[in-house]
């Protein structure tokens, strides 16, 4: 299985979900923002960084990448597109899941080991957890507070479409705790903590995070079989 | 407004020139005249002022750090492929691998724009590991400050910790280590290092030469704009019209996109092969990126100055020269080349223009829209600036200090007062938990941290096939330097070299930010000679090259100088970091050995300081051979999975070093101190060449006959106990016991140890 990982001018996660995805047992592809061949992948990562440098609002000029219309295109399609802390900020952007990020309500960056419950394994991306599974990946961002209008909560809650909360503490401010929605069909999702940096035990604080990964390739297989 | 030319330099020879305000002596300005055979112009003269300052040139501190190349073991240094000179040092990590390390100060301009000072601190340090050929991996911030509690430290140390962050954060690189230090002396003088480390593969070296007659000069990365320009407004304002620009800051403004976009790009055409030379753009920008090229090189550079990209069209010439707008970059690239260079430059988003060529002229002539503005020989800039032996005297004060012994000093004697003083020690400002600091920092880019802050080193795994890493700590005490600049320069050596290999890597190579007062001051440069001293033979005696660092000089206040503070940073290789030896404890059961003998050293201690407000007396002693044997034995331990986990003991001494293991690993254990030690000497006194391991009990016996055979003397002082909760008054709680004294629950230590910077800094999230 072909996963591709988009590098936009300013990623910096971008090997991190590499790593993730080989370790994961699928092949990795790089993907060039400029270039709107995906390259035959079966399903795409936006990675963190600070794309564009993010000086205008996160994740505004990101879109705009020839990248993103294929991207686009073929998520509305069913292809499976994870977005991890910037690239949920480009798929909000995007308008491929509703919500905006905002800054941390503490105005700090920050960065720490955090505990999330999975709400939802109904998605491309979840499908390896148990719903209500805790698990303890890295959190590192300065703009993760999720904010939407409340009936666009409610209708998120109450279509499963929050698919992992904050537990203990919230980091940054974000409306019902929430840290990773999806679209509707499940294929598209955004997360704001870093499963990519929760591989491996030698790098991470555990290795909760590769069921990101793995769960994407058993949602590809059973597509194709 | 003229353009002071060559020309009209050579006929206006009695032109009055402003270069007292550039910072120029009356014989400095005539040696120029005597090198040249006639005034220089304008440009020249700036050129020349910002190379032959302190900050470039070394001009107070060259004749003592002579000792770092002449003080090495006969047939030079084994590891060591690039030595001091170069814009970093570069040493062999085994398999084909090479890593490049440096530190440097920016605290001026920290003080003047915390935000802006400490972020362009972490992008010059940067481009000067990549300009080796490096891939930048990590990035460390030793910061000092004045008292915690002092208004201005609240200014000062959020927005230089914001800094760093905002900067290395966006740049993509885990902030892995460091310190924060208070002491009054660095009230209106902060100090902020920062160091970068990098690996690239033995062939990828790049140095900074222009060579091969024909290759082109060209400049890419940010606009060239008027930020930094610093001395150069004074030229300006004093020989061109007072119309002209107003006086623009002289701290610089920084872009980390700019940055990661440069690293991305930079390794790039480094990979492809297209560079023959590179060197970054820091201090005394163009003028010093073409001399130091120029002068490395063949020796001559012919340079277009109008071609400069610039972000304001109003610059002078002279100004272009000097400015130190960030983020730039200069590369020799041969004709063959160029399109294909661009064309990366262009994949980038990175602007990028020739400004000139290498020539066999021997000189460095600068043309401004076909008027020759400078003609000089490269090397008299980069290379051949002052020299001076600054005269040097003993503090006076000093043996007053010195005879102001610790000993006199009530020290807590029953189980409350030793209580009580272990809790207000671990709350203390220096001892006291640095998580707001880091927890605005990214320390998990990259995916190749192996170990981070609070550990002793910072750890990074470089290859992901094989396991090699590399293992960095900063360190030093500058009250031991203040009581003895020879002996505690070789402390701040021996403590860094032990954090090292208490993770289990072996030390390998050294790099100094050299912090001091002002070198006109005897004392100060007396200090300053014997802490060099210090450092050149205690680097000899363990085996380890100064690789490169930086001076800083003129940090003082008023009258009062800094205490003297030489930051070492020791940087050591591990085969594979699956084998690094973490600080948390395992399980129950484990025993706790403290190798080391403990004397009663409380002179320039953090209890003497933290507790009684004392610096005096007469430091510990670095017993270097011993260092090593410990090293040796922690390594060992590591290779041989004797280990399962290690801490250095230093500032705080003893208890410290206990509760940061408990607090980091969560569980409880039992203490008791070596027989005929008193309590407050075990748990406080700051002897060197001393580390707390713990060993599991099947490897009890292997461990304690290898101490015993290689003559380490190693003291079983506790183990690890997760059920002493209900006895010791605390149920279900873990504590921390110190048998015959007293007990503390790991909740209340935690408490102590974590609120201290909250309360001062402001509510963040810390854990």
């Amino acid at each position: 299985m072909r996963i591709g990982v988009v590098t936009f001018p300013g990623s910096l996660d971008d090997r991190d979900a590499q790593r993730a995805v080989r370790l994961a047992g699928g092949e990795a592809v790089a993907l060039w923002h400029g270039d709107e061949d995906l390259r035959g992948v079966d399903a795409v990562i936006l990675p963190g960084g600070f794309s564009y440098g993010d000086y205008l609002r996160c994740g505004a000029i990101a879109r705009f990448a020839p990248a993103m219309r294929a991207i686009i295109e073929r998520a509305h399609a069913g292809m499976p597109v994870l977005g991890i802390c910037n690239g949920f900020q480009i798929l909000c952007e995007s308008h491929l899941l509703p919500g905006a990020l905002t800054r941390n309500d503490h105005l700090h960056f920050v960065c720490r080991d955090q505990r999330l419950r999975i709400e939802s394994n109904a998605t491309a991306w979840t499908s390896d957890y148990a719903v209500g599974q805790e698990i303890v990946i890295p959190l590192k961002n300065g703009e993760g507070g999720f904010v939407a209008d409340e009936r666009t909560l409610d209708e998120l809650e109450g279509e499963g479409r929050v698919i992992a909360r904050y537990v203990g503490v919230n980091p940054n401010g974000s409306r019902r705790d929430i840290a990773g929605i999806s679209n509707a069909a499940g294929n598209v999702v955004g997360l704001m903590p870093h499963p990519e940096h929760a591989v491996e035990e030698l790098t991470g604080p555990t290795t909760d995070g590769l069921g990101f990964f793995t769960s994407v390739l058993t949602a590809l297989v059973a597509g194709r079989s | 407004m003229t353009l002071d030319t060559v020309e009209r330099a050579e006929s206006t020879p009695d032109t009055e020139q402003p270069y007292a305000d550039l910072g120029l002596k009356p014989d400095e300005y005539a040696r120029i005249r005597e090198i040249l055979g006639r005034r220089p112009t304008s440009s020249e003269l700036a050129m020349y002022s910002v190379m032959w300052s302190e900050h470039c040139s070394y001009k107070s501190s060259k004749v003592h750090l002579r000792q770092f190349g002449d003080k090495q073991p006969e047939g030079g240094w084994p590891q060591l492929m690039v030595g001091i000179g170069e814009n970093a040092g570069v040493v062999d990590v085994g398999d084909g691998w090479a890593v490049t390390f440096k530190v440097e100060s920016h605290n001026h301009p920290s003080y003047v724009e915390p935000y802006q000072g400490a972020a362009t601190g972490i992008g010059g340090i940067v481009r000067d590991i990549l300009s080796m050929g490096a891939r930048p991996l990590a990035v460390m911030d030793p910061l000092r400050f004045g008292p915690a509690d002092a208004p201005d430290t609240r200014r000062v140390l959020p927005g230089v910790v914001a800094g760093i962050g905002g900067y290395g954060n966006c740049l993509g690189l885990p902030n892995i280590g460091g310190e924060v230090v208070f002491d009054p002396t660095y009230a209106g003088n902060p100090l902020v290092n920062a160091l970068c480390v990098g690996a690239m593969r033995h062939e990828d070296v790049h140095l900074a030469s222009a060579k091969g007659v024909g290759n082109l000069v060209i400049l890419y990365g940010a606009r060239t704009g008027g930020d930094g320009i610093g001395g150069v407004s004074v030229l300006a304002s004093e020989t061109f019209d007072a119309d002209g620009p107003a006086k623009r800051p002289s701290v610089q403004v920084g872009d980390p996109f700019m940055e990661k976009l440069l690293i991305e790009c930079t390794l790039e055409v480094l990979r492809a092969g297209l560079v023959e030379g590179i060197q970054d753009l820091g201090g005394a920008g163009i003028s010093c990126a073409t001399s130091e090229l120029a002068s490395n090189g063949d020796g001559g550079m012919h340079v277009h100055l109008d071609r400069v990209i610039l972000r304001d069209p109003t610059l002078s010439p002279e100004e272009i020269l000097m400015s130190e707008s960030q983020e730039r970059m200069c590369a020799i690239v041969s004709p063959a080349n160029v399109d294909a260079f661009m064309d990366i430059c262009r994949k980038w988003e990175v602007e990028a223009v020739v400004i000139g060529e290498v020539t066999g002229s021997g000189r460095l002539t600068i043309d401004w829209y076909g008027d020759r503005i400078v003609d000089v020989p490269p090397r008299s800039v980069a290379h051949d600036g002052p020299v001076y032996d600054r005269p040097m005297a003993r503090p006076a004060e000093l043996d007053a200090l010195r005879a102001q012994d610790p000993s006199t000093l009530p020290r807590p004697r029953t189980p409350e007062e030793l209580r009580e003083t272990l809790l207000a020690m671990v709350a203390s400002p220096n001892l006291a938990s640095k998580a707001w600091v880091t927890s605005q920092y990214d320390r998990y880019v990259l995916g190749n941290t192996v170990l981070a802050q609070p550990e002793d080193s910072g750890m990074i795994r470089i290859d992901e096939e094989g396991g090699l890493g590399v293992a960095v700590s900063t360190d030093c005490n500058g009250r031991f330097v203040r009581l003895d600049p020879y002996e505690g320069a070789r402390l701040a050596l021996a403590e860094s070299y032990r954090n090292v290999a208490v993770t289990g890597a072996r030390p390998l190579a050294v790099t100094n930010c050299l912090n001091f007062g002002s070198p006109e001051d005897p004392a100060v440069m007396w200090t300053f000679a014997e802490a060099v001293r210090g450092l050149a033979d205690g680097c000899l005696e363990l085996g380890i090259p100064v690789t490169g660092g930086n001076v800083s000089f003129y940090n003082s206040t008023g009258d009062t100088a800094i205490l003297p503070t030489p930051v070492v940073g020791v940087l050591g290789v591990i085969d594979d970091v699956e084998r690094r030896t973490p600080m948390a404890w395992g399980p129950d059961g484990e025993i706790l050995y403290l190798l080391g003998d403990t004397g009663e050293d409380f002179a320039g201690s953090e209890w003497a300081h933290a507790m009684h407000g004392h610096l005096g007396g007469i430091p510990p002693r670095a017993d270097l051979a011993r260092e090593k044997l410990l090293a040796d034995i922690l390594i060992a331990g590591s290779r041989d999975g004797m280990l399962t986990a290690a801490h250095d003991v230093a500032d705080g001494g003893v208890a410290q070093a206990l509760v940061e293991m408990a607090l980091r690993s969560g569980v409880g254990a039992r203490v008791w101190a070596p027989d005929g030690l008193e309590p407050a000497v075990f748990l406080w006194s700051e002897t060197p060449g001393r580390a707390i391991v713990v060993v599991p009990r099947s490897e009890e016996m292997r461990f304690t006959a290898m101490c015993a055979a290689r003559g380490m003397p190693a003291y079983r002082i506790g183990a690890v106990d997760s059920g002493l909760g209900t006895d010791a008054g605390y149920p279900g709680e873990q504590v921390l016991e110190f048998t015959g004294q007293f007990a503390i629950p790991l909740a209340a230590l935690r408490e102590a140890h974590e609120a201290t910077f909250p309360r001062l800094f402001g509510p963040a999230l810390t854990v």
